[in-house]
């Protein structure tokens, strides 16, 4: 048992491949060689998969068996800057806004990693910041399509009436984890200013926190494909 | 296994990454905007769907660099949501079908934009 685990504990990771699966998984030991937090954070993110994909499987339910035909999302998200509306627009502007708040969080993780609080605290609220404005703009496009387009979660003018359910449930339990993905950044950012991991030097927690963003970005590509372009 | 769990890579490849997460999304917005229908539409949407999924995973995640044990417990149960979805379509086709079969073809038409009637 003791030689077999420093053997595992050697960097050898992927290379190992079945047999270090096998060995992983039955050796008498812990089977995820990360830190706790990380791998109860990945957990989590497994079981909030699980959610976000029954919200899309009851969307793609309820649009296939619709008599009513489903409205274009082309025309309904479009928007116009005083001229011709352009398809879309608002929601690729916030596909990007995500985009580049996952980057920054990953450069966040990175210069973590080599003890650099400044940076990585910095880099931690432009990411909460993007998020922020992510969440804006969604709140911006809830209120354009209740007040303008008179979309309610039981009936729209355009056609199925299950398209505003689906809408606002799957968006909106999105923009919540976005929400809450600004306030866990904060957080942690805060916590990394004020130097509680100076001392021992293990900035693990930002690339826990880290998983969580990319996590909520991950939602986002799903979305977008196929609430938005489908 | 502080070191086991230790993810630091070069910036370059984050930086890379980040680069053509850009380049795909602008691809699958172009998708809708050029106006590809049908079978090119869908399968052009999943393959870029799944394209940035998968760099935000692996590079993003750090998943490419975790032990294999790690991989297969995360990415291997979502699987099961393939019969979930499977299920799921075979049920919304008969649904579809037997509403068709007692209320008929649909009569809804949709009514004017609402805004452009000074709402």
């Amino acid at each position: 048992m003791g030689s077999n685990s420093s053997e595992s504990g050697a960097t050898v990771a992927l290379s190992e491949g079945l047999q270090g699966f096998t060995r992983d998984w039955s050796a008498d030991k812990q089977t995820f060689q990360v830190p706790w937090g990380k791998a109860m954070m990945w957990i989590f993110l497994l079981s909030d998969t699980f959610i976000f994909a029954c919200f899309l499987t009851s969307y793609m339910n309820v649009r296939m068996s619709t008599r009513v035909p489903w409205p274009n999302p082309s025309e309904v998200f479009a928007l116009s800057f005083g001229g011709e509306p352009i398809p879309l627009i608002l929601i690729a502007i916030m596909t990007f806004i995500l985009i580049t708040s996952s980057g920054t969080m990953a450069l966040a993780v990175n210069y973590g990693y080599r003890q650099d609080r400044a940076k990585t605290a910095a880099l931690m609220f432009i990411t909460a910041a993007f998020g922020a404005t992510f969440v804006g703009m969604q709140a911006f496009e809830w209120m354009k399509l209740i007040a303008e387009e008179g979309i309610r979660p039981w009936g729209n003018p355009m056609g199925a009436a299950q398209f505003g359910s689906s809408f606002f449930m799957i968006t909106g339990f999105h923009g919540v984890h976005v929400s809450i993905g600004v306030i866990y950044l904060s957080v942690v950012a805060l916590k990394v200013l004020k130097g509680d991991y100076e001392a021992s030097g293990n900035y693990e927690i930002v690339e826990i926190t880290g998983l969580y963003w990319h996590f909520v970005d991950l939602v986002w590509v799903f979305i977008f494909a196929f609430f938005y372009l489908w | 296994m502080a070191a086991e769990g230790h993810q630091e890579h070069p910036l370059s490849i984050y930086l890379w990454i980040w680069l053509l997460l850009f380049v795909l999304s602008t691809l699958s917005y172009l998708v809708d905007y050029i106006g590809f229908e049908g079978y090119l539409r869908w399968s052009l949407i999943l393959i870029f769907m799944f394209a940035k999924a998968g760099f935000i995973i692996a590079i993003f995640m750090h998943m490419a660099w975790e032990r294999i044990a790690l991989i297969y417990a995360i990415l291997g149960p979502p699987v099961l949501l393939l019969f979930l979805i499977g299920l799921m379509a075979v049920e919304g086709d008969h649904t579809l079908l037997t509403r068709i079969n007692f209320f008929g073809e649909t009569n809804f038409v949709a009514q004017e934009h609402v805004t452009e009637e000074g709402h």
